[in-house]
């Protein structure tokens, strides 16, 4: 079975020296794949180099089989991939109900329904639908940010550290929205410091650390690995 | 009263037409800033090149023998906007978009922009002459004199038929702004990538698409603005770029990128402009008589002479500079 | 000095040569002393923007500020002014100004007798706007009596050109100060359009201010630092040998001040004080991070630049013997002025000046090579049998805008970083 997407040897950077060195991923439909690392790893600028926000020099990303290596961000949203970058990932000067049409801007058909399915997965949102996503909690922005990259109905959801700063409430209720939202068929490709918990639940762990795959498994086989716990995880 | 009715004629009037003036060219200005990221120098020249367009087609019409009641300049309006806002399309595509795709920084596209100014300024001066042109050909604008119904006063409150338009243009069009930034979806896109452009590419939205329509509507209402103002005054290649200060005070002040800040911050500097130059002393007069001998009102209070009326702006500018850089609804910072 | 820029020279030198053959000597001669003025006037923009990053769309106001000095300085005394009681009354306004200026300075430091916050600002607002009443109270009547008497105006001082020379970048210096203070550490494009305001402040202060500038009703003649060409006439030199042994002499003095400031500016920009100016430029951040004080260095770079060209709107209104405010125009002024640093090379002071000697040729060119074109195509369209063009001279000399446009906008595209580039690094 084709993987859903597939980094094979990526070398890629910011127009300097490359910051990923030949990295190797496989995510399928199913799958939660979980990135972890230290900080500077390279963590981020892999899942940019997917999204096309930084040239990719070396290997190749296929999606579906399909290559789509340096393809800019409209068009990799038609095909099924979504985003939530790190930081800066709201538009703090629109209303959470007009930042979640912002995420179906490339569907043409009706977007109430998968509005009310994303307001029932985060009934935080519906209640403050009318409010600038500026004034919101960090919490609530970040489901806002979710919710937004859900509306153009991806095949592969991609998170950079959704948990980033969240009250231990916040990151758990996140974290079952992501294994929800996988439950569904898509796929997930996320970020996260917060690695025991994500691990807990990800069916694939990659870690990175200089720019290289350092080790790859599943979730449990990471958290079970004694040195990925000395060196990743915190001892 | 009379007093107070020229108060109104001059401060009032004076500064709604201005104000409107203003605010048209200030939400170009702020709508490509938002989008663009850069300050478009050249777009004082592009309302001078709207009001030729309307020069050029009113001539033309008029040539044919056309004759409504409103003025010619005037009722080629949607015609310029769209011709204006072909040619401002056409300016982006051949000037400031090559330096985009390569990646060029901001200030790049605004040194690219004085190119811009120069060009346009040329053509017209080339085809046109430095002279002044009148969209009415001698025959006096019409004036609408509104009585004021009480005993002392034999003034009237005046307002010229093109300032009338112009007041209905200025309503009209924000209006449909506003339906179209919040209830369109390009409209919202175009606040999108205002707010957040990487996202809004992150997001999928077309960024191209949404730079297009920016231009569109900032060239279209950069013709309207620059039309009613020589329909008020006269038209000459200058007609703008005496302006630009103003309009780029406006839109700061209101916070760059903010279009409902560069309305608010249009009338603001207009009505603060004929506030400063309005001589405060003819208000005063009625109470000369009330006064103890001592006292002798001067007979110009005037705050700014009216040569320096430019200052007003730019005092405003540097104090919102100062004290606020963000303007007063939030604009960009630095 | 490298080949390229050796050869840009030399090309330079041939482009003057077939001008001057097509002009006579008498206006080419003109035409580079203008010229070298422009050079000097890039040298001082290539200074704020090529090493500082700051931009500057005010270069108008400084020109105009130099241009004011020279005439004030070097124009004879008016006796009639002094005779009067204008003086007086100008002491009277001098006064008042330093009265105004105690106040504002006052509630500056009201902070010290316990006044903060909301109240300090009121009473900051109150003390400029009783500055501002007190100090009107006196200059409108100073003003409307001395453009009353048969004075009309204060007259200059009667001192040596070069003094006003010095005074115009002393003068361009005082209001590069106030403009940077205020502006500096803003963003590019507020800079822009602040510089843009006070320039235009300026013009249209100098052009009302009948009492102190006379106008638009202008004076000359202004004397030169060297002979004039009436004065050499005056000694028996024929008219034609007078404006080109004149001129000539005049570049002489202009081509020393010149080499000078560039032999300056090159070495300062080689030496340590360059390298934390590129610093600066090119990372705002990293450089105040090392503990560059940013702020005060670039104010200082922006006032260096601004005496520059506060010198050279002091040559070229000598140069002319005539101070016409009314014939100040941001096209030709400020705009042209970076057309010539972009075409030149930004950061490269050989490319500042090369583009500024190039351009302005090619800008006074383009209104006659235009005229002559118009004039063959109108009398083609007559033999045709159609209309000529009307107005075949005011048309063509607005030809030269245009091609200045097109100029700035194919080397943006196609040499972005100028025809002699900077040497250090590459930036955009
Ligand atoms: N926009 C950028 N331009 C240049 N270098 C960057 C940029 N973003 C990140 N880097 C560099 O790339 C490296 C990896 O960063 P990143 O992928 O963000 O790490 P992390 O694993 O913490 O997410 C770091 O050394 C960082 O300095
Ligand atoms: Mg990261």
């Amino acid at each position: 079975m084709t993987p859903l997407v597939e980094l094979d040897n990526v070398v890629a950077g910011y127009g300097g020296a490359p910051i990923l060195n030949g990295i190797n991923i496989e995510i399928h439909a199913s799958d939660i794949g979980v990135i972890i690392g230290p900080n500077g790893a390279g963590k981020s600028t892999a899942l940019k180099s997917i999204f096309g926000l930084l040239q990719v020099t070396g290997g190749a990303i296929r999606f579906d089989g399909e290559d789509i290596t340096n393809r800019l961000p409209d068009a990799l949203v038609p095909l099924g991939l979504s985003f939530v970058p790190q930081e800066r990932n709201v538009f703090t000067s629109m209303t959470v109900h007009e930042n979640l049409e912002m995420g179906g801007f490339i569907r043409d058909d009706d977007l109430s329904g998968t509005l009310s399915e994303i307001y029932d997965m985060f009934p935080d949102l519906k209640a403050k639908r009318h409010q600038n996503a500026g004034e919101l909690s960090g919490g609530q922005r970040q489901m806002v940010a979710m919710g937004r990259a859900l509306m153009s109905r991806p095949k592969l959801l991609l998170l950079d550290e959704p948990s980033a700063g969240l009250s231990p409430r916040y990151m758990m209720e996140i974290f079952e929205q992501v294994v929800r939202i996988n439950k569904t068929g898509v796929g997930i490709l996320m970020v996260e410091q917060n690695a025991r918990q994500a691990l807990g639940f990800a069916s694939k762990g990659f870690v990175l650390a200089s720019g290289q795959n350092r080790f790859t498994g599943t979730g449990q086989e990471l958290l079970d690995d004694p040195e990925v716990a000395k060196s990743f995880l915190g001892g | 009263m009379n007093e107070l009715i020229f108060f109104f004629n001059n401060v009032v009037v004076s500064g709604l037409v201005l104000g409107s003036i203003y605010a048209l060219g200030a939400i170009g200005v702020t709508l490509v800033f938002g989008i663009l990221r850069f300050a478009h120098f050249a777009h004082g020249d592009m309302m001078t090149m709207g009001g030729f367009v309307a020069f050029l087609l009113a001539s033309l019409f008029a040539a044919w023998g056309l004759t409504l009641p409103v003025p010619l300049g005037f009722a080629v309006l949607p015609l310029t906007f769209v011709i204006t806002a072909a040619l401002a399309l056409g300016i982006d595509k051949g000037f400031y978009a090559p330096l985009r795709a390569r990646g060029a920084k901001p200030v790049t596209l605004l040194i690219a922009s004085i190119g811009v100014t120069l060009i346009i300024q040329g053509m017209i001066r080339l085809f046109f002459g430095t002279g002044t042109y009148n969209f009415f050909e001698g025959a006096p604008k019409e004036l609408y004199r509104i009585e004021v119904p009480l005993e002392e006063a034999t003034r009237t409150i005046n307002f010229s038929q093109p300032q009338v338009l112009l007041l209905l243009v200025t309503v009209v069009t924000v209006v449909a702004l506003h339906l179209f930034l919040t209830r369109a979806r390009l409209g919202k896109a175009m606040r999108a990538m205002a707010d957040n452009a990487d996202l809004a590419q992150v997001s999928g939205i077309n960024t191209a698409l949404v730079v297009r329509v920016t231009w569109i509507i900032a060239g279209g209402l950069a013709a309207l603005a620059g039309t009613m103002l020589a329909l008020d005054v006269t038209l000459k290649p200058d007609l703008a770029f005496n302006i630009l200060l103003p309009i780029f005070a406006a839109a700061i002040v209101g916070g760059l990128g903010q279009a409902y800040g560069a309305i608010a911050g249009g009338f603001l500097i207009g009505f603060a402009e004929t506030a400063a130059i309005f001589n405060w002393s003819i208000l005063l007069r009625p109470f000369r008589d009330a006064l103890p001998e001592f006292i002798e009102i001067p007979n110009n209070l005037a705050l700014v002479p009216t040569e320096y009326k430019l200052t007003v702006a730019f005092i405003i500018l540097v104090i919102t500079l100062l004290a606020r850089p963000t303007g007063i609804f939030k604009g960009a910072s630095t | 000095m490298n080949r390229r820029t050796l050869i840009f020279f030399g090309a330079l030198l041939a482009y003057y040569a077939i001008a001057g053959v097509f002009f006579g000597a008498a206006y080419i001669s003109l035409l580079s002393v203008q010229a070298l003025a422009f050079a000097l006037i890039a040298l001082g923009l290539n200074i704020q923007w090529g090493f500082g990053g700051l931009f500057n769309f005010g270069i108008m106001g400084s020109l105009m500020v130099g241009g004011f000095a020279a005439t004030t300085i070097s124009f004879p005394v008016n006796p009639e002014f002094w005779a009067s009681d204008g003086p007086a009354l100008l002491g009277q306004v001098a006064i008042a100004a330093a009265i105004g200026a105690v106040l504002v300075i006052a509630a500056g430091q009201a902070h010290r007798i316990g006044i903060t916050g909301r109240w300090k600002t009121t009473l900051q607002v109150i003390a400029w706007f009783a500055a501002y009443v007190i100090y009107r109270s006196r200059i409108d009547p100073a003003v409307a009596y001395i453009e009353a008497t048969d004075a009309g105006w204060i007259g200059g001082l009667g001192l040596h050109p070069i003094l006003g020379w010095i005074f115009g970048g002393v003068l361009a210096a005082g209001v590069a100060y106030i403009i940077g203070k205020v502006s500096l550490g803003l963003r590019t494009d507020y800079l822009a359009i602040a510089t843009i305001g006070i320039s235009e402040i300026i013009r249209a202060l100098i052009k009302n201010m009948d009492w102190l500038t006379r106008g638009t009703l202008t004076v000359s003649p202004l004397d030169w630092p060297v002979p004039r060409p009436q004065d050499l006439q005056a000694m028996g030199l024929a008219i034609a040998d007078s404006f080109v042994v004149g001129r000539v002499a005049f570049f002489g003095v202009l081509l020393v001040v010149l080499a000078l400031v560039l032999y300056l500016v090159q070495r300062a920009y080689g030496g340590p004080w360059g390298r934390m100016m590129r610093a600066i430029r090119d990372n705002h951040i990293a450089a105040a991070a090392m503990g560059k004080d940013v702020k005060s260095r670039q104010l200082e770079i922006f006032i260096f630049g601004s005496v520059l060209m506060g010198i050279g709107g002091a040559a070229l209104v000598t140069l002319n013997q005539i101070f016409d405010p009314g014939s100040y125009q941001p096209i030709n002024h400020t705009f042209l002025i970076w057309v010539m640093l972009i075409v030149g090379g930004a950061g490269n002071n050989w490319g500042a000046v090369f583009g500024a000697l190039f351009i302005y040729l090619t800008w006074m060119l383009s209104d006659a090579a235009a005229q002559f074109l118009f004039n063959g195509l109108s009398d083609w369209m007559v033999t045709m049998g159609w209309p000529g063009i009307p107005d075949v001279q005011s048309r063509s000399s607005q030809m030269r805008v245009l091609i200045l446009g097109v100029v700035i906008t194919l080397a943006l595209r196609y040499t972005p970083r100028g025809l002699i580039p900077e040497t250090y690094q590459a930036r955009d």
